[in-house]
């Protein structure tokens, strides 16, 4: 076989990866390949393109059978499940020091993780939790209108906010700003080899980086339900007020005439619960991240998604419990 | 370069083991990235990991200072075991070593000079004045005096390698870990990060190990060295590196340095 490419005015990389799937590779086939009527620089490429560095990579082997494979995914689901409780033994451990002041961390961290979870929080929870509260009031209003008993909009806005939504909006809000961002944080420092060097210096990472984040957010969650549950009522006093025509002292008197302080309670201790769960599972996640940057994306993607997995059936669990305990 | 060799080829001779590395090998799964790897460190030497790129030379270096562990074999140091020693012990191991990791690893979030005092914070009765004078010595130290208040991402990498140098010297270490400290960097800057490890061996007595592919600069600045070949992830030569570039006849170590060195020139 050979080329006449006498006429060929130019060529480019088209031609060399037809060449290449084309070509026999010689041993197998009894066909002799004289390339020298190939241009010069195409004969050159090839001959690059068929040197070996190396062990060639070996290929994956065939897939493993179905059965093999559900297998293999319990077992790493399993592992995962020992995995995320060695990591909360570590954290108790951890909040243990730092409760008789013996943990390793910067005071300085917390502050600005205090202030990165609370106070930068506070426009989208404003944001959020008042348009809630609208919504609850004017889409309630609608109804109790049939009924002539649209001051019951106080009761259905209070109620819900207190009890559920105040804690729900925050929770939800959390997961993706802060959880999500500690994550990517975790994450980055990782590939960065900062926790390495952190390792190596002796100093505990759970100490130094998790503590301050997961007290920071536990400790805010509280606050910033209390003010989302403010918020939404007076997003529900607008409508009540402004489209009902209720006078303030009345709707007023009547969101606290239909709530209890066990009720604020609750609502307060469902923020906790899910500021805690937030904090757990993005610095899980950051921590247990790979070492390039699609692996932080995958860490930062799985950590909201766990988290809000994780608030809905803390939700489920703290209602049954409740719900036993007569609350 | 070739005097300033012979300078410490006097310490390299009467040198008590430091570090010992007993039959080392990782694997992951069925993927064995180390195999079987002995060396012995001399107190004060600057010993040098060489070899190919993948040939494990990060992994027995990480190996060493714990952030990996061996599936089989031991390190110890001055004669006590650091592989089998308990979270304690450990810690007071690492107290002892200063690491400078490939791509600087400074922490972000902390000026220079944070960077540098964390550690004396951590484990020295020092106050917040005394840690800073000693940050800012160590940071003059590797040319970097005014930087005290600069953040990692303002500086260029040259300057990031040397404030990670600054860090790792924090508390004054037996031993310095180095790994790849001129790799991406241009070739006067990382002739004067030798010289700099150069100076910092000479003044404070500390074993280096330097994981590198950098001929000219392992050439300059090694007293002993392990070769890893990429295939068998194991040791094929040892020596000083100058007597292996004229002694060693194995091919592959030869094509190595002679290769390298052509190019360097």
């Amino acid at each position: 076989m050979r080329f006449e490419t006498r006429d060929l005015g130019a060529w480019d990389t088209a031609l060399l990866a037809w060449l290449r799937a084309a070509l026999p590779s010689g041993r197998h086939e009894r066909v002799e390949i004289d390339r020298t009527g190939l241009p010069p620089g195409v004969q050159e490429l090839l001959s690059l393109s068929e040197r070996v560095e190396g062990a060639p990579r070996e290929r994956e082997e065939r897939p493993a059978s179905l059965v093999a494979r559900i297998g293999a995914h319990a077992s790493s689901v399993g592992l995962d499940i020992v995995d995320a409780l060695d990591f909360l033994g570590r954290v108790t451990k951890s909040i243990g020091r730092f409760v008789t002041l013996r943990a390793q961390f910067r005071r300085t961290d917390l502050y600005a993780e205090l202030q990165a979870a609370g106070a930068e929080a506070v426009p989208i929870v404003t944001l959020l939790s008042a348009i809630v509260g609208l919504i609850l009031a004017f889409v309630g209003a609608m109804q109790l209108r049939m009924f002539g008993a649209d001051l019951y909009v106080a009761d259905l806005v209070g109620i819900a906010m207190v009890r559920e939504m105040g804690a729900m909006i925050v929770g939800i809000i959390l997961a993706g700003r802060t959880g999500a961002a500690y994550a990517a944080q975790l994450g980055t420092m990782k590939v960065t080899e900062e926790i390495d060097a952190l390792q190596t210096f002796g100093i505990s990472v759970i100490d130094f980086l998790v503590l301050p984040r997961v007290v920071a957010l536990f400790l805010m969650t509280p606050f910033l339900c209390l003010y989302a549950i403010v918020l939404g009522c007076l997003g529900g006093a607008f409508v009540g007020i402004g489209m009902l025509g209720l006078s303030p002292e009345l709707y007023l008197d009547q969101t606290l005439r239909a709530l209890e302080l066990k009720d604020l309670f609750g609502g307060v201790f469902h923020a906790l619960v899910y500021g805690l769960l937030v904090g757990l599972i993005g610095c899980l996640r950051g921590m247990r991240c790979g070492e390039d940057a699609a692996a932080v994306g995958e860490a930062t993607t799985s950590a909201v998604v766990s988290a809000l997995v994780a608030i809905v059936v803390a939700d489920g669990i703290l209602a049954f419990v409740f719900n036993a305990l007569g609350i | 370069m070739s005097t300033r060799f012979h300078a410490f080829t006097g310490k390299t001779q009467n040198r008590e083991p430091h570090i010992e590395v007993r039959d080392l090998t990782v694997a992951y799964g069925d993927r064995v990235v180390l195999s079987d790897v002995s060396l012995t460190v001399g107190r004060g030497d600057v010993f040098v990991i060489m070899g190919g790129s993948g040939s494990g030379k990060s992994t027995l270096l990480r190996s060493m200072i714990g952030l990996i562990e061996p599936s089989v074999g031991d390190v110890s140091y001055a004669g006590h075991s650091f592989t089998q020693s308990g979270p304690s012990e450990r810690a007071s191991f690492l107290r002892r070593f200063g690491v400078l990791y490939q791509q600087g690893a400074l922490w972000s979030s902390m000026t220079l000079a944070e960077n540098v005092g964390l550690v004396l914070g951590e484990y020295t009765a020092l106050s917040p004045e005394e840690i800073r004078e000693v940050a800012s010595f160590k940071l003059a130290l590797v040319g970097l005096s005014g930087y005290e208040d600069a953040m990692p991402g303002e500086l260029s990498g040259g300057m990031q390698k040397r404030a990670g140098i600054a860090r790792a010297m924090a508390l004054d270490p037996e031993i310095l870990f180095l790994d790849e400290p001129s790799a991406g960097l241009d070739p006067v800057t990382s002739r004067r990060l030798d010289d700099l490890i150069l100076a910092l061996r000479r003044s404070l007595g500390a074993t280096i190990v330097v994981v590198t592919h950098e001929l000219e600069s392992l050439l300059s600045i090694g007293d002993n060295s392990v070769f890893l070949d990429n295939e068998t992830k194991t040791v094929i030569a040892r020596g000083e590196p100058r007597d292996l570039l004229e002694n060693c006849l194995d091919p592959k170590v030869q094509a190595f340095l002679r290769r390298s060195q052509e190019a360097a020139r």
